[in-house]
């Protein structure tokens, strides 16, 4: 179908705004925030309700035309990139919450609605939802359940996955499903985990019935530095080996101690090899026994200096140099690219080390944060676009520190995706039988593979061609070879 | 152990080019659970594929061969006062991993904790043509590739055979005590659902005859706090009671009467339906046991209207499907499911539904 008679066909359903064809207001739509990759989609629709967006599947199952879905256009790993022939399909207005019911803790809302702004409906019932990806400000919770965010609290509350409860899902040809319930379970196959994370590969989410737990009644963050990052990794291990599930537990590696203190003066140690931050939440009673004794094991663990945060304003202020690590790294260098592997932490030291020897021999720097608690690291790669050849440069490095993390027995995302960006990665995560059998769920799914084409899962063909050194449970091409 | 899976790779790829059904077993002790295998089958024993692999305290993680008892499973974990924390019922002292996982049942736990499922790392499976595959991994965060993991818990077997499990494990928590209080159903539903929306240590509810039992988890100090708070009776065997509750041992469960489970939304009002209750998870979860005036068809309308569905838990050679029926559009994602996994339809054919 040529463009044009797509746009028409269009637009005998959809109101004139809502379907967008010329150039520059194509423009917006060309990435999300993995802005490296960039392509205008044929055409953007923004329809307003889910009939709308049953008719516009239709039409393309019927003209066989590529959909792509987008919420707010946050997403890291290019999940949302158009198609150059395709139709790139925002939810964006269908961002109404339909139902908060404070009884039975959960609310009913659409999948354009941002992340916080759950939390705030149910906050005056003293309820939250719990995921809170650093981007939820902004970013949507279709956005979220496609790419099963995780965020800074996770150890303790769970990602996506574990805070759903119903989704309803169009398939490419328009049908419905209703999957999970108001239940804590339902009958059949688990389709609720199957959908989580599947990148809008598999269908369209149009509605979304989320968990809300309660707001602890208090959170309190001992910080803590050392002057060496194995010691702070083993203080992560001593915190949960001594039986604590903190709330949240953030590591950050000297070069980002420094970009961040220089702006926002969070109080950090300059000294430090690196820094904790490991929160306590729940009823006061609780979080004052906890908070004592992750202060002990901070000692214990060889910390050279420990602070509590004494009020909220002063927590805070703890978190704020945390939060602040990409803008900082923003600062400190024209552009910066965020990897997302995630490691079992007994491997950490060996993996910054690791980090450490690629960025001498990529002449290239990188700070390192870290969702210590559950093993997920954030390397930034600071570079300039500018440079001919430094974004090649960092990609590369990037991709090998993802698979680094394959060979310690990780992952190549923790919370991110896959999207189009470490695609070539998935070919050293996973063998040709499992890539097989990630097509074949999409196939039961779409047939005709119009959804998303193109992410999440590479061709064998693709593979093939990269020659991709596999590394599967830890048996390495060449053993013999030192790794880190 | 990997000529055991060669074992098991020859004997699937027999039954898949000769068609012959094959019936993953682990030690029986959930036979009574789901639809019988409709055909005739030959029995793939999965027991003997046992053992911890890896066990890591400070990872919370470990992973086991399917095969490996549930007992062992938690005697290691305990030693470094770990646990199971949605709490598997065993129903029997032979309970495996894989069983567990194939099964999908959560205990008393799971509505403050999570599921089987949420628990669920990654797995080792073999599928329908004996393919070795490992999906998900031994992290807690990773969302590389579709979860198929998690599709294999409640799937009964019917999209192949779990080899190993890796499993999120949690701390026990230091202080644990039981309340019980005196409370009609109504006003039971009303404070159970009210309390799991405050920041309380609850991590399982329980009400039956009349009764409503609390079990209160964490530091020592905070259990003592939410006490005072709930009031109550303190229950002296604590552990006794809802060991008895997860195992089914408790007297409720004593009965030649068909046993329902209805998974609901947790504040539905009591049940309109004739015959004794028992219910869990702030209310989430109702056993009903039914006499013959309560049909199939008007226990699972009920179920559907309050937003769950309804399984037939344990019967008497009953015709009845265990299983909640499926609606046309999910009965199709399913047999497109079953169709990629196990292409031959070899896998314990009708265990969850007679179509897959």
């Amino acid at each position: 179908m040529s463009p044009q008679e797509l746009v028409n066909s269009l637009r005998s359903f959809l109101p004139p705004e809502a379907v967008l064809y010329e150039t520059e207001d194509l423009k917006p739509y060309e990435c999300d925030g993995l802005s490296a990759y960039r392509q205008l989609p044929m055409v953007v629709v923004l329809p307003q309700s889910e009939a709308q967006i049953i008719q516009i599947l239709q039409l393309c199952h019927a003209t066989q035309t590529p959909v792509v879905a987008r919420g707010a256009g946050t997403g890291l790993s290019g999940g949302a990139l158009p198609h150059a022939q395709g139709v790139l399909l925002s939810l964006a207005k269908l961002n109404r919450i339909i139902a908060v019911d404070p009884l039975a803790r959960m609310a009913r809302v659409q999948p354009g609605v941002r992340n916080l702004a759950i939390s705030e409906a149910a906050a005056p019932h003293g309820l939250h939802y719990a995921p809170d990806p650093s981007s939820q400000i902004a970013c949507s919770i279709g956005g979220n359940v496609a790419e099963n965010s995780g965020g800074v609290h996770c150890l303790k509350y769970g990602l996506t996955v574990h805070n759903i409860l119903r989704l309803r899902v169009l398939t490419i040809s328009g049908e419905c499903l209703e999957i999970g319930g108001e239940s804590l379970d339902s009958a059949g196959y688990d389709l609720l985990a199957l959908m989580t994370g599947s990148e809008g590969m598999l269908g369209i989410v149009t509605e979304i019935t989320v968990k809300l737990i309660p707001k602890p009644e208090k959170a309190q963050l001992v910080m803590a530095a050392f002057d060496d990052v194995l010691k702070a990794g083993n203080a992560v291990a001593n915190v949960i080996g001594a039986g604590i599930i903190p709330a949240g537990m953030e590591m950050m590696d000297k070069i980002t101690i420094h970009a961040v203190e220089e702006f926002l003066h969070a109080g950090y140690d300059l000294d430090a090899a690196a820094i904790l931050l490991c929160e306590s939440d729940g009823g006061a009673e609780e979080v004052t026994d906890e908070i004592q004794r992750i202060y002990a094991i901070m000692q214990q663990s060889g910390a050279t200096k420990i602070s509590t945060s004494q009020n909220e304003a002063e927590r805070l202020k703890f978190w704020a140099g945390r939060k602040a690590a990409f803008p900082a790294a923003g600062r400190v260098s024209p552009d910066y690219y965020c990897m997302d592997g995630t490691i079992p932490r007994k491997h950490l030291a060996d993996v910054l080390r690791g980090i450490e020897a690629l960025s001498q021999e990529y002449g290239l720097r990188c700070m390192n944060v870290f969702h210590a608690g559950d093993g997920n690291l954030h390397p930034l790669i600071l570079y300039d676009a500018n440079q001919p050849g430094e974004l090649e440069k960092t990609e590369e490095f990037g991709g090998k520190i993802l698979e680094m993390c394959i060979r310690a027995g990780g992952t190549i995302t923790g919370e991110h995706g896959v999207g189009m960006e470490k695609i070539n990665q998935m070919c050293a995560q996973f063998r040709t039988g499992e890539l097989a059998m990630f097509h074949a769920v999409k196939a039961a799914f779409d047939p005709s593979g119009l959804l998303n084409p193109g992410k999440a899962v590479p061709t064998l063909h693709r593979c093939a061609e990269l020659g991709a050194m596999h590394v599967h449970r830890g048996e390495q091409k060449f053993p013999e070879l030192p790794r880190f | 152990m990997q000529a055991m899976i060669d074992q098991y790779q020859t004997a699937i790829r027999t039954a898949a080019e000769h068609k012959t059904p094959l019936q993953i077993c682990g030690s029986g002790t959930k036979h009574f659970y789901g639809n019988p295998v409709t055909e005739q089958s030959n029995t793939l024993d999965a027991t003997a594929y046992s053992g911890i692999i890896d066990y890591e305290p400070t990872e919370l993680v470990i992973t086991a061969r399917a095969g490996t008892r549930l007992v062992d499973l938690e005697a290691a974990l305990d030693q470094h006062g770990q646990m199971l924390a949605f709490e598997p019922p065993h129903f029997g002292a032979a309970a495996t991993l894989g069983g567990c996982v194939a099964a999908g049942l959560s205990g008393p736990r799971r509505a403050a904790a999570g599921a089987v499922r949420d628990f669920v790392l990654g797995i080792r499976m073999l599928n329908g043509q004996g393919e070795d595959l490992s999906f998900g991994g031994q992290v807690m965060k990773n969302v590389a590739g579709y979860d198929v993991s998690r599709l294999m818990v409640g799937a009964m077997g019917t999209l192949g055979m779990l080899l190993e499990v890796s499993l999120k494990v949690l701390p026990k928590p230091a202080a644990e005590i039981t309340l019980r209080m005196q409370l009609d159903e109504i006003a039971a539903i009303e404070k159970m659902n009210q309390w799991a929306g405050k920041p309380l240590p609850i991590s399982a509810t329980c009400h039956v005859n009349g009764e409503l039992f609390v079990r209160l988890s964490g530091a020592e100090s905070a259990v003592r706090a939410a006490q005072v708070k709930l009031g109550g009776e303190e229950l002296s065997e604590s552990g006794v009671f809802w060991q008895s509750i997860r195992e089914q041992t408790h007297d409720f469960f004593q009965s030649a009467q068909p046993l329902w489970r209805l998974s609901i939304q947790s504040t539905t009002s009591p049940l309109l339906l004739p015959g004794k209750q028992l219910m869990e998870w702030n209310g989430g979860l109702r056993w009903f046991l039914g006499d013959e005036n309560a049909s199939a068809e008007t226990i699972r309308r009920t179920a559907k209207n309050a937003g769950g569905h309804a399984t037939l838990f344990r019967h008497n050679e009953s015709c009845i499907p265990v299983f909640h029926p499926l609606d046309t559009g999910m009965m199709s994602i399913h047999r497109a499911l079953k169709e990629k996994f196990d292409p031959s339809g070899i896998f314990n054919p009708g265990r969850l539904y007679p179509e897959i």
